[in-house]
């Protein structure tokens, strides 16, 4: 199929606070947390007690299915902390870090030199194995299936995405080093698509030994299941591997310096944001450590990742393992008098033409979390597809998530997606339906059928 | 603002679970949320939403209406003032009339259909859906101006609770609950539903009673009150043209002023609320089986006879093209709103029982818009994997 595409579908939101291209801050890290949560149906299985020491790579926990699947500690430390919640579920591991970072010496290696099971073995054994990402359903891959390919999405059009280019700008041989390594693992190839609108400017279109894609368009053109959907669809029984550019370097840092090695620009972005701006940090870190960001008295949403797929972290909680972004809004839990009577309603964006901020294409809006609505049942059926870049139909895909009837799920696509695909059309919903979760809960039940 | 918003929350209280009108909970929501968009936040997924909400939609319809009920109501008196040859009445009296016959209808089906919007949501414990502000509104206006009040409260209740309420409510209809009301009405009570002295305000009590409003020497001499759909022929229509755009003529009561009509189609185009690919291709469909009647012989009528006529274009604009009854992929649109319009076109033409079939034709299409639908992601699906294998 065609290497470069137009998507003519989507919708990049107007929203402030968009971290400006310095590092404000390095930020040592104090208690930093791994969290079962951030893996989509990971059972785990705890390596460590509280009181342990570890090192930057030792391994924290197992996938209770697969037990070579380790996860390992992003810092030097002590185990401060286990959290469980209801039914004893493993929620956090907390590790106080040293001030100065110790590392698990792997050994750096030459990846001509290694075979493909050799390779296997080193991400595994360095607990970088979760930075690999199977389609369908969205889980850790398994590491004794030969994908039909990998992709890369070398830009993220996500609302105030970190910028690819500033925070991997030292990282281009560590992600040479990743796609070589990468290469060995399946006869596809590492597919990687740039935005063709910055293309030539960026460096990392100079990598080798990758299938070259472009796309052009909005927000969700950069989401690598939207790639995959145009470029190599999946059909049923196939998988292809997906990793963040963000993972690349990683795997890239361990092969050639022998080094779990996580640390990475974050940006702070978002309305609430002071001075938005990138720190040096690491996944996992607590959100007090960014308080000079954000004031405190106010009621704050704190959200690691971007404001349609983050999660929600509170002012106590600690970063996602492969966010590089947190995003800070105010909670929208005010009264609107007349709100959707008034003609006007200049403080707010809409992408519908019922109100008017189409006429300010270049304004930004202070967004907040109000959900600006009542939730209803589907009535308008022809918004979702305006967002959705992806030759699906989205309301009967949900509406068979919603019947749990698996053969339509199927039909209607479901290998293909993801939520973060599904996320504008949660946003634009005019009756309020959490789109998001319906597709969460049918991946959930075709795990739970198919595998 | 907040002096309204502190008598909101000072009685809230009695209409939450526990209080003394906990039973009343939904309609209290509904009121409140009608006068406030609710401090709700997100709470999963997407942590910013668009602040399009239903209500924001649908009174988009409702404003796309009011051309078209404004005109009703005018022209509801110019027709009674033609009628009993009122020749000193002055646009005021016009107006007062007009209000005095079509108020009613619109207090009617809004005080019915809300009251069991109400009562369903609060037995379902959901909140009020915005639905029926929509269907409460088309309902006069699709109605003859002489239809007694009572059985428009039945049609109304027939069409919400068994149209819509045993469905789930708004969103899950098979049929358009508006167009259900007066599908009801023309076959439950069909004398009061065609002919030709049903479309002009007060006629049918005078015909009764020998009263009306202000009956004046009583019908004029050359009164007919018949619709241009009565006797469609070009010599009957050919000098009513003009009046048939503008709309001073016989009908429901909102559907003569074409004009109107599509001022109100052009706020549903430009908002993008209503799919313009099913207006387009019901017109498409309209001219279509007008022009092949008309080559035929069938009718001596242009194709765009059809148009001006009747209900056509107040179907094709603000009936066919509810979201939730059409078809809902973009190719199935086309089909839907092509069958729509040459549907409503034949009936005219070939069947000599009904003079017009507007209603029916969309009735119908609703119930094959699933089909529709499903056999064009059927293909959809089919095409995809045989690219995907050719790939």
């Amino acid at each position: 199929m065609s290497n470069n595409i137009y998507l003519r579908k989507g919708l990049d939101l107007p929203i402030n606070g968009e971290a400006k291209s310095v590092t404000k801050k390095v930020i040592v890290p104090d208690v930093v947390a791994l969290k079962p949560t951030d893996f989509r149906g990971l059972v785990p299985k705890l390596l460590v007690r509280e009181g342990d020491k570890v090192l930057a790579g030792t391994p924290v926990m197992a996938d209770k299915m697969s037990q070579n699947i380790v996860f390992a500690s992003p810092v030097s430390g002590v185990v401060k902390e286990i959290v469980r919640g209801a039914k004893r579920k493993l929620l956090e591991v907390r590790i106080q870090a040293d001030i100065q970072q110790a590392y698990v010496d792997f050994g750096a290696k030459k990846v001509a030199d290694l075979s493909a099971s050799q390779i296997k073995e080193a991400i595994l054994g360095a607990g970088l194995w979760p930075a690999i990402i199977q389609r369908p359903y969205g889980i850790i891959a398994n590491p004794e299936v030969k994908p039909k390919a990998i992709f890369v999405s070398a830009f993220n059009t996500a609302p105030l995405a970190a910028d690819m280019e500033y925070v991997l700008e030292s990282e281009y041989n560590n992600i040479q080093t990743a796609i070589d390594a990468l290469n060995k693992l399946t006869d596809g190839g590492v597919h990687m698509s740039f935005n063709a609108a910055n293309y030539s400017s960026t460096s990392f279109h100079r990598l080798e030994n990758i299938i070259g894609h472009t796309v052009e368009g909005k927000h969700p053109a950069g989401n690598v299941g939207v790639q995959i959907h145009h470029f190599n669809p999946i059909k049923k029984g196939e998988t292809v591997w997906t990793v963040s550019m963000l993972m690349l370097a990683a795997i890239g840092k361990l092969f050639n310096t022998g080094k779990y090695d996580v640390s990475r620009k974050i940006a702070v972005t978002g309305p609430m944001a002071i001075e938005p701006a990138y720190v040096d940090a690491y996944p996992g870190i607590a959100v007090r450590q960014l308080k000079d960001f954000f004031d405190p008295s106010l009621d704050l949403r704190y959200i690691s990742g971007d404001v349609l797929t983050g999660t929600s972290v509170g002012k106590d909680g600690y970063l996602g393992f492969y966010d590089n972004q947190v995003t800070i809004l105010e909670e929208g839990d005010k009264y609107e008098m007349f709100g959707w009577a008034k003609p006007l309603r200049p403080a707010l964006f809409s992408s519908s033409r019922t109100y008017f901020s189409w006429l300010t294409p270049k304004k930004k809006y202070d967004m907040d979390t109000n959900l600006h609505g009542g939730p209803r049942a589907f009535v308008v059926n022809d918004v979702y597809n305006k967002v959705l870049p992806m030759d699906l139909f989205p309301v009967h895909l949900l509406k068979a998530c919603l019947a749990n009837n698996i053969d339509d799920m199927e039909k209607f696509g479901i290998y293909e997606v993801l939520e973060e695909d599904f996320a504008l059309c949660e946003y634009v919903c005019p009756s309020k339906i959490e789109i998001q979760q319906i597709i969460s809960d049918g991946i959930a039940l075709m795990l739970k059928e198919m595998c | 603002m907040n002096v309204l918003r502190n008598i909101v929350d000072r009685i809230k209280p009695t209409f939450e679970k526990g209080g003394k009108l906990g039973f009343l909970h939904s309609t209290f929501d509904a009121f409140e949320t009608f006068l406030f968009v609710p401090n709700t936040v997100t709470r999963k997924g997407a942590h910013v939403r668009d602040c399009v909400d239903l209500k924001r939609v649908m009174i988009m319809v409702v404003l796309a209406l009011v051309p078209a009920m404004l005109f009703g109501i005018w022209n509801t008196g110019y027709q009674h003032k033609l009628a009993f040859g009122l020749t000193d009445w002055t646009f005021w009296n016009v107006v007062l009339y007009g209000l005095a016959k079509v108020l009613p209808l619109y207090v009617v089906s809004y005080l019915v259909g809300l009251a069991i919007e109400f009562v369903s949501a609060q037995i379902k414990g959901h909140e009020v859906n915005e639905g029926y502000l929509v269907s409460g509104m088309l309902i006069p206006l699709i109605v003859p101006v002489d239809v007694p009040l009572w059985m428009l409260a039945v049609a109304v209740a027939f069409a919400v609770l068994i149209g819509k309420e045993v469905f789930g409510g708004t969103g899950m209809n098979i049929w358009n609950p508006a167009l259900l009301t007066r599908a009801f009405l023309f076959f439950s009570y069909p004398s009061r539903m065609s002919g030709d002295t049903v479309w002009t305000g007060g006629v049918t009590r005078y015909m009764a009673e020998g009263q009306a409003w202000q009956a004046g020497n009583g019908l004029v001499d050359g009164f007919s009150g018949a619709t241009p759909l009565a006797d469609p022929t070009l010599a009957n229509l050919e000098p009513k043209f003009l009046d048939m755009v503008i709309g001073t003529i016989p009908g429901s009561v909102g559907e003569t002023s074409v004009i109107a009509i599509l001022l109100g189609a052009a706020l549903l185009l430009w908002t993008g609320v209503a799919s313009w690919k099913i207006m387009f291709s019901s017109v498409l469909g309209g001219l279509a089986i007008g022009y092949l009647g008309y080559a035929v012989g069938a009718t001596d009528l242009p194709g765009y006879y059809q148009l001006v006529m009747g209900g056509f274009l107040f179907g094709t604009v603000f009936m066919a093209t509810d979201p939730v009854t059409s078809a809902q992929t973009e190719c199935g649109k086309w089909i839907y709103g092509f069958l729509v319009g040459a549907l409503a076109v034949t009936v005219r033409i070939w069947n000599p029982g009904y003079p017009e079939g507007m209603m029916l034709a969309i009735l119908l299409m609703n119930t094959f818009a699933p089909l529709i639908d499903h056999y064009v992601i059927e293909g959809s699906i089919k095409r995809r994997a045989k690219k995907v294998k050719i790939a």
